[in-house]
């Protein structure tokens, strides 16, 4: 199939940027990195820099790849990760635009790439159990009843890959801090920590300069896990609670 | 260029390093408990002022730098990543052993231990596998105790499954992503050691070169990624946590950026490289569909609980099902060879993986093969799903189920093992498992081989360790399924934490390293000639295509099965295909800016000397065992003919670009019996 790329081109975060157009001739067994492969062995073969892009595992669990195809963080499909995707879903003689995530929080390093490590800060600052190597007791001690640890693993399912911020209009990262949160709220091991944590993490998700959440709901339609708002709900009452606990504390 | 046709000749060039493998004394279960008890510390205060670099922050990597931090060293981790949590460990699926016994099935740390030694065939230190089922329980406490969210049964206790070569119940599994909620586990503890301020990360740093002085590892050479900076990095030791090298094959399943530079970097500054020919190719892996084909995908090992491979019985069958005419569902049960089932009735589909693959191979080169390629098998679910449906219905009160309740239900019972893994099989063929058998076919999958070390996973250059899958420690020549994971954490969590002692209580009256050494200005040079180099040559083809072309002779001759004449000819090919590649590469763009190409032209230039270095090791052994089958020594039912008496040692190789030259460890066994290896 022959298709029309129209790819974001940025030079680093202070370039201003512009869209390239490409054709390229791709096949419907490919995914859809490696029609971006096939592009980038075309435009060395060329003498030309390559769209630069990330990716790693391509099978959808690192997290790293990102684009916005046609205007959809990770394109069309439900719970897929660009990397997932299959150039079956395409038609010969389509138009494909391929942007980078776009948030304050997320600058471009170049092209498609994008500096998330503002999402590794969130984490510093509180989304961990404070347990040293070697202090834990039998795994079997505390039992954790099936659904609940089911439930935590749907919340710890997240990869970390940003789709959430590049979906909202508002570019908020309530939906992955709000994950780990609700991961280590419903293990017993990771109660402890609750409120604290729900307050450092939130904190620090201000100050890397994500919006406010207005439950628009885009986070939860293009998260490739499927990662649910209900955790969103979930970290606001304990947020809440939360402070109100640390008031009258005081 | 000509090949040395007689290796032995290189075998007198230098002399042999005398590889101590520094194992303690005393009987084999109480080794470890003793060494450790005895071992030299370094006081709090001493650790403060001591510098350690951990390359790598993937499982095994991260589990060390937090560790390390926690007991008060000062950890600097780098990871050409942008994260430590996107390291190739995440993709890890099927799960994580430990000798729990939590089944009451019989186990125990001698029957894992048992296990691992036999399934690497007998290939590996007794005591270093008999340490990693001891530590392997700690493990799964430490994992709860960071909050993984492992599979649970009703009664809220930690689910087991089974995995390859073993007939108890001990792999621990958190749906079919063990390997990500294990990682961010130590990701999180790993995070928790940045913010208190006692590790210092950087993310998007490769490692170049390594710096040694006086003989002992002091230092790394990184590119930061973003700008091609080149830095310098001193401590008072340096451990390599960095995966292994599957993808000198260029298709494995491997993450794409998985490759062989920090270890290989460190080879070239003197460090061994182990058994680098005892490679794992996994059996259930999703062919290969074309030639732009960039990474094949694993399918779980764990599938194999409940899914049978089959190819039919006859070649007009499987070519009628190649061509389209016929599908899977068209084959009569007794027109279908459960060829595993068949061969092995004790194991069945459980064999270990090296058995699995080749048995896939035989059967695919006898031309029984499922897709247009001929590489292709069926693993499939229809029985599981009966199996399961009409227990399922049995124990909701259904006592006559109809056929489509037991099917619906079953396949329910499958999702809930399976379900993300069916998924991803589904978004790649475009086919559903649960009503078409799946499609595999074994592919890379893993490095057994790895840098030498010793019982303190220290390397033959003082002060350096390896740790995870760059080290070669502890699987033999053919890893069992959920031992990697277990490996990688016992290393990091448990080993390091002690072991790097006996090293650093010799250092605390060492001051701080400086970085302007002049070893640091000779290997930061060396990095920046190199890179310039690699720049200067503006050939015509580009890096990829060096790296598919050295992948498709690694795989031909060096794969599945070799032969001393294949071995001969692709040494010769990856010669000259290195050659050509320092003659005609190109690289576009620019040194000082982010530049992907750049990368993956170190990479590829370190994977053409390792491929040799393969190809030799490969030569050099003149048996079967585990993943390395040579076709010369074969039994009469085409099982891997061991010989042990002249090949039980531990082949460890020096690089030198005329002629690698061998060093050996005996491996000595003093408390399992030599067997062939049987799962019949
Ligand atoms: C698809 C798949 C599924 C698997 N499933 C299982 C399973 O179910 N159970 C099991 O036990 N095993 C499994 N394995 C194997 C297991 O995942 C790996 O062996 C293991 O995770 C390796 O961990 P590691 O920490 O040694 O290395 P990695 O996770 O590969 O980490 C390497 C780290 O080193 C860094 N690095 C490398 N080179 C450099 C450099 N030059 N400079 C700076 N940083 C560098 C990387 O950035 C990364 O942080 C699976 C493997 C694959 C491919
Ligand atoms: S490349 Fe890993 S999720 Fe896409």
């Amino acid at each position: 199939m022959k298709l029309t790329l129209k790819v974001w081109r940025q030079k680093n975060a202070q370039d201003k940027g512009h869209f390239d157009t490409f054709k390229v001739e791709a096949h419907e067994h490919m995914s859809f990195l490696e029609m971006m492969d096939v592009l980038n062995e075309s435009l060395i073969a060329e003498g030309k820099e390559p769209v630069a892009f990330e990716h790693d595992c391509r099978e959808g669990i690192c997290g790293t790849c990102n684009m916005v195809i046609n205007g959809r963080p990770h394109g069309p499909m439900q719970g897929t990760t660009t990397c997932q995707i299959h150039m079956r879903h395409y038609n010969d003689g389509d138009t494909i635009v391929i942007e980078p995530w776009r948030a304050k929080a997320f600058p471009v390093i170049k092209d498609l790439v994008v500096d998330r490590t503002a999402f590794d800060r969130i984490i510093q600052s509180g989304g961990y159990i404070s347990i040293n190597t070697g202090q834990a007791q039998d795994a079997n001690a505390i039992p954790i009843e099936k659904d609940t640890a089911a439930r935590a693993m749907d919340a710890a399912e997240c990869i970390g890959c940003g789709a959430c911020v590049a979906a909202c209009p508002n570019a908020s990262a309530m939906l992955f801090t709000s994950a780990k949160v609700s991961h280590l709220a419903l293990m017993p091991q990771g109660r402890v920590e609750h409120s604290r944590r729900v307050q450092a993490m939130i904190k620090q998700m201000d100050e890397e300069g994500f919006g406010m959440c207005s439950n628009v709901g885009a986070c939860e339609a293009e998260c490739p896990k499927e990662i649910s708002i209900d955790n969103i709900a979930r970290m606001n009452r304990s947020y809440v609670a939360s402070v109100l606990a640390s008031e009258k504390a005081v | 260029m000509t090949v040395q046709p007689d290796r032995n000749v290189s075998k007198d060039l230098k002399p042999q390093i005398n590889l101590d493998d520094k194992v303690p004394e005393g009987a084999l279960d109480e080794k470890w408990t003793k060494y450790r008890s005895t071992m030299n510390l370094v006081a709090p205060n001493n650790k403060r002022r001591i510098e350690i670099i951990v390359v790598g922050t993937g499982l095994a990597g991260a589990s060390a730098a937090a560790t390390l931090g926690e007991l008060g060293y000062n950890v600097k981790a780098f990871t050409f990543h942008d994260s430590p949590r996107r390291a190739h460990s995440i993709a890890a699926q099927g799960g994580i052993n430990a000798a729990k016994n939590y089944q009451n099935d019989g186990d125990s740390v001698y029957r894992l231990f048992y296990d691992t030694i036999k399934g690497g065939d007998y290939r590996s230190r007794e005591a270093n596998v008999h340490r990693l089922a001891e530590v392997s329980r700690n493990i799964i406490d430490q994992a709860v105790a960071q909050g993984v969210p492992f599979a649970r049964e009703y009664g809220g206790l930690l689910a087991n499954r089974s995995f390859g070569g073993v007939q108890v119940s001990r792999t621990f599994y958190a749906r079919g992503q063990t390997g990500q909620q294990l990682l961010l586990g130590a990701y999180q503890s790993l995070s928790r050691q940045i913010s208190l301020g006692n590790v210092t990360m950087y993310n998007r740093h490769e490692m170049l070169d390594l710096v040694v002085i006086k003989g002992k590892a002091r230092g790394i050479i990184t590119r930061n990624l973003l700008n091609g900076k080149i830095e310098r990095h001193a401590a008072h030791c340096v451990v390599l946590a960095t995966g292994g090298y599957g993808n000198v094959f260029y298709l494995s399943t491997n993450a794409m950026n998985s490759n062989v530079t920090a270890a290989w970097r460190a080879v070239r500054r003197g460090a061994l490289m182990a058994n680098p020919s005892f490679t794992q190719i996994h059996p259930t892996c999703i062919p290969q569909s074309g030639e732009y084909q960039s990474k094949l995908t694993l399918m779980s090992e764990s599938l194999r609980n409940d899914g049978r491979v089959w190819v039919p019985k006859t070649k007009e069958d499987a070519i009628a099902i190649r061509e389209g005419r016929k599908t899977a569902l068209d084959i009569a049960e007794e027109d279908r060879d459960y060829y595993l089932e068949r061969r092995y009735p004790a194991f069945g589909n459980l064999v270990p993986r090296d058995v699995a693959s080749r048995a896939a191979k035989v059967e695919c080169d006898k031309g029984h093969g499922i897709v247009p390629t001929g590489l292709g098998v069926f693993l499939d679910f229809a029985s599981a799903i009966q199996r399961y449906g009409k227990s399922e219905a049995h124990s909701q009160g259904h006592h006559d189920p109809d056929p489509a309740l037991v099917t619906r239900l079953g396949e329910g019972v499958i999702k809930e093992k399976y379900g993300n893994l069916f998924q991803m099989y589904e978004k790649i063929s475009g086919e559903n498992p649960y009503k078409m058998p799946m499609k595999i076919y074994p592919a890379v999958h893993y490095t057994m081989g790895g840098l030498w070390v010793d019982y303190n996973l220290e390397t033959n250059v003082p002060g350096l360790f390896a740790l995870g899958e760059a080290n070669f420690s502890d699987h033999g020549a053919n890893r069992l399924g959920a031992s990697a994971l277990m490996q990688g954490l016992a290393d990091g969590y448990f080993v390091i934490p002690y072991t790097i002692g006996q090293f650093l209580s010799g250092e605390i009256r060492t001051p701080w390293i400086s970085p302007d050494e002049p070893e640091f200005a000779e290997a930061e040079n060396a990095t920046r000639e190199r890179l310039e180099k690699l720049m200067s040559i503006k050939g015509s083809q580009s890096v990829e295509s060096f790296h598919r072309r050295l992948g498709k002779i690694i795989w031909e001759y060096c794969g599945m099965s070799r032969n001393a004449e294949g071995l001969q000819k692709a040494r010769e090919m990856v010669r000259e295909l290195r050659e050509e590649f320092w003659r005609d590469v190109f690289i576009p763009g620019d040194l000082n800016d982010y530049n992907p190409e750049v990368e993956k032209a170190g990479r590829v230039a370190d994977f053409l000397e390792l491929g040799e270095t393969m190809i030799l090791d490969a030569l050099d052994r003149d048996e079967s065992c585990g993943g390395h089958f040579r076709e010369e020594y074969q039994t009469e039912e085409g099982e891997a003919l061991r010989r042990d008496k002249e090949f039980a040692y531990v082949a460890a190789w020096e690089w030198d670009s005329e002629e690698p030259q061998v060093h050996k460890e005996q491996l000595t066994f003093e408390n399992v019996e030599l067997k062939t290896r049987s799962y019949k």
